[in-house]
């Protein structure tokens, strides 16, 4: 609160300090360091940790233990039941087999654009806004005019002009880097610069480290809840960009996602023909992957906020002193 | 004042690199675009004479000799001509007339999923950043769930049920066919009709993020001395809420509107696909399937002036309600 | 000017604040004082004393998990009428605030709301409790204080941020007097200031103290402030009142033995080097009187 006294009045955000005190009252020792920046294990991050896990094994073990998804029968369209978990497509194509290596795909541009995305904008955002002057100006209107460039239809854009045959995993991959970095970038400026004005990192400088090591032990440490929360979201942002891309009928030429999946399912009528079985697993799974990796991100929100962290304990205490002094 | 200055010039560096992209990008792809756009051009009966020719290389490059400043520049004097080509895949259409046509459409789409979107969203975050623990902190989670379900596969749930198993509205076109376009009433009601799905798809999505931002500011704003004040003022709780909480806690939901407005901007183009809305989305879609590419850039340019507009207005608008961005130099 | 004599305007009897956490702890003890009317009643303590907790416990400003545990608060309207303070309801609550009892707060840095105008903040509470008056007359009343307080009335269209930290703990007074409360609470006003502008503060407080006549709590862990300008001054250690008497027997007679370590801490302008206390007496050497 005020800047000269320590205050008295316990806030929302000071019942950290009233929990931890007590926690060493009763024996239990505080959770100090490391430990202290592992998020609380609340219900919705295990939901979100169990959501995540089971489709990311589902993508990796699934595609061996299914049928051959590229098998086509004469079957046609068959709704679930006979042999097939999940019927099959209008060539009579295993549904949950393409959904396994569907699966897979989609993760493995996700990962491959979340890593690319990440680097890209801790360089701008994190370098840029340590070396501060004029290198931070210049990184800082990138990034804003990055951000400000409408990304999907710049995409869209670039995927026109690459002809069919030279659209790869690759070149989307960096294409949706490219146009994905820029609002992370944001976010660790912001937080770098308020973490390179903090006493320990000028402590730090006045000693004589060199900027590198400064870099890497003050300021990266504390950044790294910032920078595992902004990859969830490029891997989110990737997942659903790709589906998009792919569903427009403009993703990755020879590569099976859960984009391409619904742009094959809504160009086989699935829709019209309620055939459901076609079009819901895969939107399905890329919902509940998403929600599974924002019911994480919620919890790694709560570690940089401590204040919404004690928001449930607080709503609960709230409570009970009211009751208590119901009069 | 500065504040003002710097944020117009801003965005006038913002709109010169999207020129430039725009620019750049047909003339960085592999292969001639101009040969195969002449050669579309002939297949739907089209005359090709020099004027033609040197109309599309203006745009997008290939050919010619010229170092790549001159293009540039001329590219530059040709745009601000208004010329943006002969839409190939509509022939003999002019570029500007096919955006013209689409344009509203999604400018009343967007523009009102939009307004609803943010009024909605920071509204109700105000209410559940306010009382804590009643029914509506569950709005939360529910929300930014939506918000991680991609943008087509609810549009496409939601026309599975509302559409084609419940028959309450319509899930394709803009309106209804037998009427004819123009300002009646008849119309309208069947734009506005038309219009719902593709718009509740649009809030559905995006109402997420403003709620949660907005929730988690009131949260922090509540802690602060100025509230304090207030109540001990005697003020009533609902000015409270509105002139000191809210006033505050959504100031960083109006700074963040750009990138909020680019991700609605970029659902909104599947959204138009999927309903097969007459909107510009889905004209950039079908310019890409012709390999129109004069008619892609036209639109990317138009998109891209119509979010660094709103953007500037929004920014200006923030400038005006904190004042506090003013005496910063 | 010393308070008059007669009922005391503000009686706390017995009160207790406790912070429900998993191991509760009891901020403020059974604590009983009384307010005179026109009275200055300092009240000193260090930092984790409990005192801000108390004054906001009078005011039931205080948040869970504190809570009040037991005892009373009744203040002594002007007009003859008791209040319970404690058993107001909501909306009675909400009317008794700042037009009987107003408050001044720490550090105005982040008291005002930063998005309104000055004049905007003073006119809110001008609406809320006097919904007769007129759009001038409410302006006319916003200059008349901050005119009280020594700020220039041009001020009522500048925002928070432009004002500097003495203007704004002005600003904070002026708004605190515009209704003409008959208690102020003032906590630590002056302790975000340099001393000049601390000097000037107090004495428009006093001032102003003496031309309306209000009881003001001055609440600060500056015990040899509260010696000038205090009638009573209570010591709180710990939740609990050690010592209650006039500025002069504390300082002269105090009985406790933190009132007295408190006193032997301030450093003394006068005197021989290495003496602590302000009569000269050598503190580290001997035992403390």
């Amino acid at each position: 609160m005020t800047n000269l006294t320590p205050t008295t009045e316990p806030s929302v955000a000071g019942a950290d300090e009233a929990l931890a005190t007590t926690a060493r009252q009763e024996g239990r020792r505080p959770r100090a360091g490391w430990r202290a920046m592992l998020p609380t294990l609340t219900p919705a991050l295990v939901i979100g940790f169990g959501l995540v896990t089971a489709i990311v094994l589902f993508g990796l073990l699934g595609p061996m233990f299914v049928q051959d998804p590229n098998v086509v029968r004469n079957t046609g369209l068959q709704p679930p039941g006979d042999g097939h978990i999940l019927g099959t497509t209008q060539t009579g194509q295993d549904v949950l087999a393409q959904l396994a290596f569907a699966t897979r795909g989609s993760l493995q541009i996700g990962l491959i654009v979340g890593v690319l995305a990440t680097l890209l904008s801790a360089f701008f955002g994190v370098l840029g806004a340590y070396l501060g002057g004029f290198a931070d100006e210049a990184f800082s209107l990138f990034s804003n005019v990055m951000l400000v460039i409408p990304g999907l239809p710049l995409v869209i854009v670039i995927s026109g002009f690459v002809p069919q045959e030279q659209r790869g995993l690759w070149t989307i991959a960096v294409v949706l880097a490219i146009t994905g970095w820029a609002a992370s970038a944001r976010v660790l400026r912001a937080q770098t610069l308020s973490l390179r004005n903090r006493d320990y990192v000028a402590a730090s400088r006045v000693a004589g480290e060199r900027s590198w090591r400064v870099i890497a032990v003050e300021i990266l440490p504390n950044l790294l809840p910032v920078i595992a929360s902004q990859f969830v979201f490029a891997v989110i942002f990737a997942i659903l960009s790709e589906a998009g891309l792919a569903f427009l009928g403009l993703g990755a030429s020879n590569s099976s996602t859960l984009g391409t999946m619904l742009f094959y399912a809504q160009n086989g009528f699935a829709l019209q023909l309620k055939a459901w079985w076609w079009f819901v697993p895969p939107g399905l799974i890329i919902a509940l992957l998403g929600c599974g990796l924002s019911l994480i991100n919620f919890s790694i929100d709560e570690i940089i906020n401590p204040k919404l962290r004690n928001v449930r304990a607080h709503a609960k205490r709230m409570r009970i002193a009211r009751k208590a002094e119901a009069r | 004042m500065s504040y003002f200055v710097r944020k117009l010039g801003f965005y006038l560096v913002a709109l010169w690199a999207a020129l430039t992209l725009n620019f750049l990008i047909p003339r960085l792809m592999p292969g001639n675009p101009v040969d195969v756009l002449l050669a579309k051009l002939q297949q739907r009966g089209g005359i090709v004479d020099a004027a033609t020719r040197r109309s599309y290389e203006l745009l997008l490059g290939g050919g010619t000799d010229d170092p790549l400043w001159v293009q540039y520049g001329n590219y530059l004097v040709n745009l601000a001509k208004g010329d943006l080509g002969i839409a190939v895949s509509v022939f003999p259409t002019p570029v500007s007339e096919v955006i013209g046509q689409a344009l509203p459409w999604t400018i009343a789409l967007v523009g009102l999923a939009t307004l609803i979107s943010f009024l909605l969203g920071v509204g109700l975050g105000a209410i559940v950043g306010w009382k804590p623990g009643t029914w509506l902190d569950s709005l939360v989670p529910a929300t930014t769930l939506l918000a991680a379900v991609p943008y087509f596969w609810l549009a496409l749930i939601l026309v599975l049920v509302i559409s084609s198993t419940w028959h309450l509205l319509p899930g394709m076109g803009g309106y209804d066919v037998v009427l004819s376009p123009g300002w009646n009433l008849d119309f309208i009601l069947s734009a506005i009709r038309y219009g719902t799905l593709p718009a509740l798809t649009i809030v559905l999505s995006s109402i997420g993020g403003w709620l949660l931002g907005m929730r988690n500011m009131m949260v922090s704003t509540l802690s602060e001395d100025y509230i304090l004040t207030a109540q001990a003022k005697g003020l009533k709780n609902s000015r409270i809420l509105r002139s000191y909480a809210a006033r505050n806690a959504a100031l960083p939901s109006i700074a963040g509107f750009a990138i909020s407005l680019g991700f609605v901007v970029s659902g909104s183009i599947i959204t138009e696909q999927v309903f097969s809305y007459p909107g510009i989305g889905s004209k950039l879609l079908q310019a890409v399937q012709n390999s129109d590419y004069a008619l892609m850039q036209g639109i990317f340019l138009v998109i891209t002036l119509a979010v660094l507009g709103a953007n500037l207005l929004v920014d200006l608008l923030y400038g005006i309600i904190d004042p506090r961005t003013r005496a910063r130099s | 000017m010393t308070a008059s004599t007669g009922r005391p305007v503000l009686t706390v009897e017995d009160l207790s604040v406790v912070y429900d956490v998993a191991n509760p702890v009891t901020a403020v003890k059974n604590v009983s004082l009384t307010l005179a009317p026109g009275e200055i009643l300092g009240l000193a303590g260090e930092s984790g004393c409990g005192k801000t907790t108390l004054a906001y416990a009078i005011n039931r400003l205080h948040k869970p998990p504190a809570r009040i545990a037991s005892g009373s608060v009744t203040f002594s309207d002007a007009d003859g009428s008791d209040i319970d303070l404690l058993g107001l309801s909501a909306e009675k609550l909400r009317s008794f605030r700042w037009s009987k009892l107003s408050m001044v707060f720490q550090g105005a840095m982040n008291a005002l709301n930063p998005v309104t105008s000055i004049a905007a903040q003073l006119d809110d509470v001008l609406r809320t409790h006097r919904p007769g008056m007129s759009k001038a007359e409410r302006r006319a009343r916003g200059r008349d204080v901050l005119q009280r307080v020594g700020v220039d009335p041009k001020r009522l269209s500048s925002y928070p941020h432009e004002l500097s930290g003495g203007m704004r703990q002005r600003v904070m007074i002026a708004m605190a007097l515009i209704l003409e409360p008959q208690v102020m609470i003032m906590d630590e006003p002056t302790t975000a200031l340099d001393v000049v502008v601390q000097r000037d503060i107090l004495r428009e407080i006093i001032r102003l103290r003496d031309e309306l006549n209000f009881a003001v709590i001055f609440i600060t862990h500056d015990l040899p402030l509260l010696l000038e300008i205090s009638d009573r001054i209570a010591i709180m250690l710990r939740g609990e009142i050690v010592e209650l008497n006039s500025g002069e027997q504390i300082y002269r007679n105090p009985r406790h033995p933190y009132t007295q370590k408190l006193l032997g801490s301030f450093p003394s302008l006068t005197g021989d080097r290495g003496d602590f206390i302000r009569t000269g007496d050598h503190a580290l050497t001997g035992d403390n009187r």
